[in-house]
């Protein structure tokens, strides 16, 4: 077996009478960036907290890091690290406290020097002391990112990351994104909007009504459609072209 | 497993921790478990307590103990509504992915609210005593008033934990300690029930708040407490067991 980060097989899942998994495959390599794609209720969330120990499926097995999901949770904790769909932090604290507080859970050695270091990779520095209540969305969910980050985990699940935050926000995420695949992490990401995945995924796979319909990487889904057909178009900008061209930010492109 | 375990009290320190500053930031908070019982407390000794008819010459000391009972229930309103916001902005989900001691969750925010009742209740002790609230007990029963004191809150707590694990809204997450609140006026906590018309003094001497009031006021004023004190720590003990197997239950569903 090659490096495999995640394995899931015939993952299946249902609440009452909904039947949301039905038999869910894929695998993610060590290292890679993995996108889950689908759209609203196509089954993304509960994927996510079944590998995160969450959540406990029906059947079919999931393998975290080498550990199986339902029988060695401790070990899977261990090794991951959630940014669920709504960024988890903690309103009343600061951004210092609210990642001084992950670093003791996760019994770290030097809480404080921890907290530094990720709010100056994070640009955070500035608001250290304030209450997150004060934040922008987009320092929110760096923030988030962040607490995810406390400790370096192997493997770091990424719920819908970008979902309601401005489109410079949502590039900053996409940086750092990259930036975490670029050190060694493994990620999964889920997400609804084809650019992300398309921008960031090594392998992409597409989930829908319950089951995974297509996955591979961007150009073997590409091969699976007819080949392109060259049309003349007169290119305009996009609208988010436009706007990122105003404010200056052209070149996160 | 065994690191979890081991990890147990760190974990827990850490939650107390959390909880303890949410409360020490929210004036809100500082406002309803403090002020307002000390206010009502002003209130019914300088306006109300002239007119009183208790058999007591020192009404400061008849109404401490129901005082005491709604400030916690008013405190535990507030762990209803920490575990809620938890509940819905994913914190628990964050916690429960961690390699951490998974109950310490929960339990973090049951020692906060013990620890923070303990905060009001000697808060307002120590106001009751410049209102010249005094007594005669010794050590024993006063560690027998703690003792009940912390039970009380211990069962409210997990009703608290019942309803905030459980509601769909903010305001659900608060709203069962309306009744609790209330329940002191419906009991000798401020009048002797003897006044009362047949239905409701049948009510307010065979509801909790009663026996628990009666039994804490005679600790205090060195009365033979008789069967008040096993009456109130039925109540307590009863009311913690049924709601701590809920809450766990409420727990276990919706939040793991």
């Amino acid at each position: 077996m090659k490096d495999t980060a995640i394995q899931v097989k015939g993952l299946q899942k249902s609440y009452k009478q909904l039947h949301v998994l039905k038999g869910v495959d894929f695998e993610v390599e060590k290292g890679n960036i993995f996108a889950l794609l689908g759209s609203n209720g196509a089954g993304k969330t509960t994927v996510v907290k079944i590998l995160t120990t969450l959540l406990k499926q029906d059947s079919g097995t999931a393998t975290v890091n080498g550990f199986d999901v339902a029988t060695k949770p401790d070990n899977v904790r261990q090794a991951i690290s959630l940014t669920g769909q709504f960024a988890a932090v903690d309103e009343i604290l600061t951004g210092r406290e609210n990642l001084i507080m992950i670093a003791k859970l996760r019994y770290l050695k030097n809480p404080r020097q921890v907290a530094d270091d990720l709010l100056k990779r994070f640009g955070l520095t500035d608001a250290a002391e304030r209450k997150v209540s004060t934040y922008s969305g987009g320092m929110r969910r760096r923030l988030d990112i962040a607490l995810s980050l406390v400790g370096k985990p192997h493997i770091i699940f990424l719920d819908e990351p970008t979902t309601g935050l401005d489109p410079e926000a949502r590039i900053e995420v996409w940086k750092i994104i990259k930036e975490l695949a670029d050190g060694g992490t493994t990620v999964l990401l889920t997400t609804q909007y084809l650019e992300e995945a398309e921008q960031l995924a090594d392998r992409i796979a597409i989930l829908h009504e319950g089951r995974i319909i297509a996955s591979g990487t961007l150009a073997e889904l590409k091969k699976l459609f007819p080949s392109a057909k060259v049309e003349y178009v007169e290119k305009q900008p996009s609208l988010e072209e436009i706007f990122l061209a105003i404010i200056g930010k052209k070149e996160a492109k | 497993m065994e690191t979890a375990k081991k990890h147990f009290f760190s974990d827990l320190g850490v939650m107390l921790g959390r909880s303890m500053r949410h409360i020490s930031r929210s004036m809100d908070t500082i406002v309803t478990v403090c002020i307002t019982p000390i206010a009502m407390m002003l209130l019914f000794v300088y306006v109300f307590g002239g007119a009183i008819q208790t058999g007591t010459d020192n009404y400061v000391n008849y109404l401490l103990p129901g005082i005491l009972l709604i400030a916690i229930a008013s405190g535990v309103a507030y762990t209803s509504y920490r575990l809620f916001l938890d509940k819905e902005r994913g914190i628990i989900e964050r916690f429960h992915s961690m390699p951490i001691a998974r109950s310490a969750v929960l339990w973090g925010h049951v020692l906060t609210s013990l620890v923070s009742n303990a905060i009001s209740v000697i808060v307002i002790i120590l106001v009751a005593l410049i209102m010249g609230f005094r007594s005669s007990a010794g050590i024993l029963p006063w560690l027998a008033v703690t003792g009940i004191l912390m039970l009380f809150t211990l069962a409210l707590t997990w009703v608290a934990a019942i309803a905030g694990l459980s509601a769909k809204t903010v305001d659900g997450a608060s709203a069962f300690s309306y009744p609790i609140i209330f329940l002191p006026f419906i009991s000798s906590a401020f009048v002797p029930t003897n006044s009362m018309p047949t239905v409701v003094r049948v009510f307010a001497e065979n509801q909790p708040v009663t026996s628990i009031v009666e039994a804490i006021r005679a600790l205090l004023s060195g009365q033979p407490v008789g069967n008040d004190i096993w009456v109130a720590l039925a109540w307590c003990l009863g009311i913690l067991i049924v709601a701590y197997l809920f809450a766990m239950r409420a727990y276990k569903r919706k939040a793991a």
